[in-house]
């Protein structure tokens, strides 16, 4: 019986990383575009053109 | 407009606003866009715009959204604007416009908050069936009481933080309608979960075993499941509707008194104001002409074909096209003596009457709700008098409460609409309001608009075996130079036949009359019969003539062409059963021609909006439920007052937002499948009721004998819940044939 002492805590706790682990990802924006994303995966090269750009601004100004 | 302004306050931003890295990105000078593009179909569509549009000078961040066809642009603007990034997206191959209106507006959030409901329910009802298992396994294998009540302990602390989270939306509305003496379906939900859980909460302090945290989770997950897919749904729909109207552009040129000319948004433009309207351009306001003359096409305000022509100090109207020549406008005050006024008013009107609708899932609502209070109490009472204890009457009490919890009202009906919609979406045909499913199912009787409707809404040579190729090729080659309809109908008549159309120079248009080319006697005319010259008409249907030096005169006649389909569909819909009538703004003669070649006995022509609204009424007066399927301005009064509406993708911006539903493509058959579809989907709702009602017969007595405990209650209902939803989901995929 002792062994539920931490067992459930521990089923809890893993629950719990499940949920926040959702809410995280509903924050930030992961189910706003279910078709695209399916496409982002494969494209590697996005954030270097994005960053790099807005690097160029900042610089410029 | 009043009009408009409700819909951009139901305005469905997807943003990217909000997100914590392009916030600081784009702060102080940063400007965010959100851009629409229409034929943004796969991710190599995705990130050549992204690339486009962030390798644009003055471009901090573009990010595309597939789903909702949008990409957010946050940009500087003093580098670059809206107008400049939709140029570089054509340049590409895409076709954008903005959405005006979205920037700050977060309509997902609805959404959103449903779906954390979701989880949250979803985690709580999870663990804590993980507890009542071993509970319920620890009853025959001799459990320590001990451990029993620590895991009604853990049980009710997961359950109730989660309860008091998760079960807010139906809390809410439930509040809502009590405050206005009101009885909705969230009433008993919220009576059930809350008296479910306080119930185990007193007995979990007593020591007791009727704890049943369980089945008030498990119940709240399936119902919000239900109510979150019927959001979705819904957004989907109305953000698609507003993605149309936006690509129509909602943007003017304006001229000041210097001659700068600017772009502004069409709502700020304001009375005095001038605006330059292009050969091509749609009108975007009513005003007066103050230079240029030009042939208008008035088609989508008043249903008639030919084109007027604006002469400066004439009157021109929001939605005319200008056809020939561009045209200076000066606004004139958006008064209610405007056509756009009076129309907008008699929608407002047409509307209110149609609010009384009551929803099929009220309407059960009505007699259900009360019903299932009074069950509840007579077995709380009922058990009270009996001499059992409060304990088990309240548990029997709940038990019912439970049982007839409305899930075939909650989640059945709802998933017949998403599985109904999902599939006109699919189609092409999109479903704007929530009701418009069970409207569209009791329709007996279709009215249909004339011009863009019916018809293509554009005219098409009709005599082109009498014309021989010369004739057409000479014609077409002065007519390439025109934008007017007529002009247009013959290139597209010798382009169909395979004739080289060989651009003549020098053509000179005369707005209302016609094209000439050359000088004195040797010129060529193509035109109306005066402007040819023509005293005596050989072929009065011809409207359009055609004189060169030394050739006998050519005449050409225009007709407004059916669409592909629409006798098909019409003799389709009357072997339903339903009655199909054809109203026009348009002439006698050509409304009687394309009746007759629609194969439409009842018709009217020559009908103002208020006509077609009198009209109207006096069908339903008689009993009858009308659909409204019209595009033009002067239909969107009429859309309004059929007890449901349909319009073309091409419709008028007023007329889409009038109508419940919109169909894209050129065919009409959309309104068959949608009609065939709705009243499927009223006979499913009603399967899933007859489901849920035999099912309700057999345990409500077992409930209220205290035969069922809740939690045997709750997986009954949820039994029941897949079943009708499951039901609901065949309409997704079963062919489905119009019959009376």
């Amino acid at each position: 019986m002792t062994a539920l002492a931490w067992l459930i805590p521990a089923a809890l706790f893993l629950g719990l990383i499940g949920l926040g682990a959702f809410l995280w990802a509903l924050k930030s924006g992961q189910f706003e575009d279910l078709d695209g994303a399916a496409y982002r995966i494969l494209d590697d090269d996005e954030p270097v053109v994005l960053n790099s750009k807005s690097d160029q601004d900042r610089d410029g100004r | 407009m009043a009009l408009a302004e409700q819909v951009s306050a139901t305005d469905i931003a997807r943003d990217a606003v909000d997100r914590p890295v392009l916030a600081r990105q784009g702060h102080d000078t940063a400007q965010t866009i959100t851009l629409i593009v229409e034929n943004m179909n796969c991710g190599g569509c995705m990130r050549k715009i992204e690339q486009t549009l962030a390798s644009t000078p003055g471009v901090q961040s573009a990010r595309t959204n597939l789903s909702a066809k949008r990409v957010t642009v946050v940009a500087n603007p003093d580098a670059t604007d809206a107008d400049q990034l939709i140029g570089r997206l054509r340049s590409v191959g895409y076709r954008a416009a903005e959405l005006v209106d979205s920037i700050g507006t977060d309509a997902a959030r609805p959404d959103r908050d449903l779906l954390k409901c979701v989880a949250v329910a979803g985690f709580a009802a999870a663990n804590i069936m993980l507890l009542s298992v071993s509970v319920w396994a620890g009853v025959a294998s001799d459990m320590d009481p001990a451990v029993q009540r620590l895991f009604h302990w853990l049980s009710a602390l997961i359950a109730l933080p989660a309860i008091s989270y998760a079960g807010q939306p139906f809390f809410r509305s439930a509040a809502e309608a009590l405050k206005s003496w009101r009885l909705n379906m969230d009433v008993p939900i919220s009576l059930a979960v809350i008296l479910a859980a306080a119930m185990s909460l007193y007995q979990t302090i007593q020591g007791g075993e009727q704890v049943y945290f369980d089945a008030s989770v498990t119940l709240l997950f399936f119902l919000l499941i239900g109510r979150y897919l019927d959001q979705s749904m819904r957004r989907q729909a109305q953000g698609a509707a507003q993605n149309l109207l936006a690509l129509k552009g909602a943007w003017v040129t304006t001229v000041d008194e210097l001659g700068a000319t600017n772009r502004i948004p069409v709502r700020a433009l304001a009375a005095g104001m001038r605006v330059l309207v292009a050969a091509g351009e749609r009108v975007p306001v009513d005003g007066r002409v103050v230079s240029g003359t030009s042939d208008i096409d008035e088609s989508l305000l008043t249903g008639e074909t030919l084109p007027r022509t604006a002469a400066p100090g004439e009157q021109v109207f929001a939605g005319t096209i200008c056809l020939t020549h561009p045209l200076e406008i000066e606004t004139t005050a958006a008064d209610d003596k405007t056509v756009i006024a009076e129309i907008a008013r008699l929608m407002e009107a047409a509307e209110q009457a149609r609010g009384r609708y009551v929803r099929l899932a009220d309407r059960a609502a009505s007699i259900y709700a009360p019903a299932v209070h009074i069950l509840g109490l007579l077995t709380f009472v009922g058990w009270s008098l009996s001499g059992a204890g409060w304990e088990t009457a309240i548990t029997a009490a709940i038990a019912v409460l439970i049982i007839t919890c409305p899930c075939a009202l909650a989640l059945a009906v709802p998933a017949v609409q998403v599985a109904a919609t999902s599939r006109l979406f699919a189609d092409g045909t999109i479903m704007k309001v929530a009701d418009g499913l069970e409207r569209l199912a009791e329709i007996d009787t279709v009215v249909f608009d004339k011009t863009g409707t019916l018809t293509m809404g554009e005219p098409r040579l009709g005599n082109g075996g009498e014309v021989d190729d010369e004739a057409l090729s000479s014609a077409a080659s002065l007519a390439v130079s025109s934008r007017h309809p007529y002009a247009r109908a013959i290139v597209a008549a010798a382009a169909e036949r395979g004739l080289k159309i060989l651009p003549v120079q020098d053509v000179h248009e005369e707005p209302g009359a016609g094209l000439r080319s050359g000088h004195g006697a040797s010129q060529t005319r193509l035109g109306s019969p005066a402007w040819c010259g023509l005293l005596e008409e050989s072929n009065e249907d011809a409207s359009l003539w055609l004189t060169r030096p030394g050739m006998p005169a050519v005449g050409f006649a225009m007709e407004d062409k059916l669409r592909s389909d629409a006798g098909n569909v019409v003799h389709r819909l009357e072997d339903a059963g339903l009655a199909i009538e054809l109203l026009s703004g348009d002439r006698t003669r050509p409304v009687a021609h394309i009746a007759q070649s629609a194969g439409i006995a009842t018709w009217h022509a020559r009908q103002r909006p208020s006509d077609k609204i009198a009209r109207i009424d006096a069908l339903t007066g008689r009993g009858h439920r009308v659909l409204m399927v019209g595009d033009g301005l002067n239909d969107a009064p009429a859309l309004a007052a059929g007890h449901a509406s349909l319009s073309p993708a091409s419709a008028a911006d007023i007329s889409q937002m009038a109508a419940d539903t919109i169909f894209q493509g050129d065919r009409l058959s959309p309104v068959v499948e949608l009609l065939a579809v709705a009243r499927r989907a009223r006979r499913m709702a009603f399967e899933n009721f007859a489901i849920a009602g035999a099912y309700n017969a057999i345990c409500i007595p077992l409930a209220m004998a205290g035969l069922v405990t809740p939690l045997i209650a709750a997986i009954a209902m949820s039994a029941s819940s897949i079943l009708v939803t499951a039901n609901a989901l065949r309409l997704r995929t079963m062919a489905v044939r119009l019959s009376p």
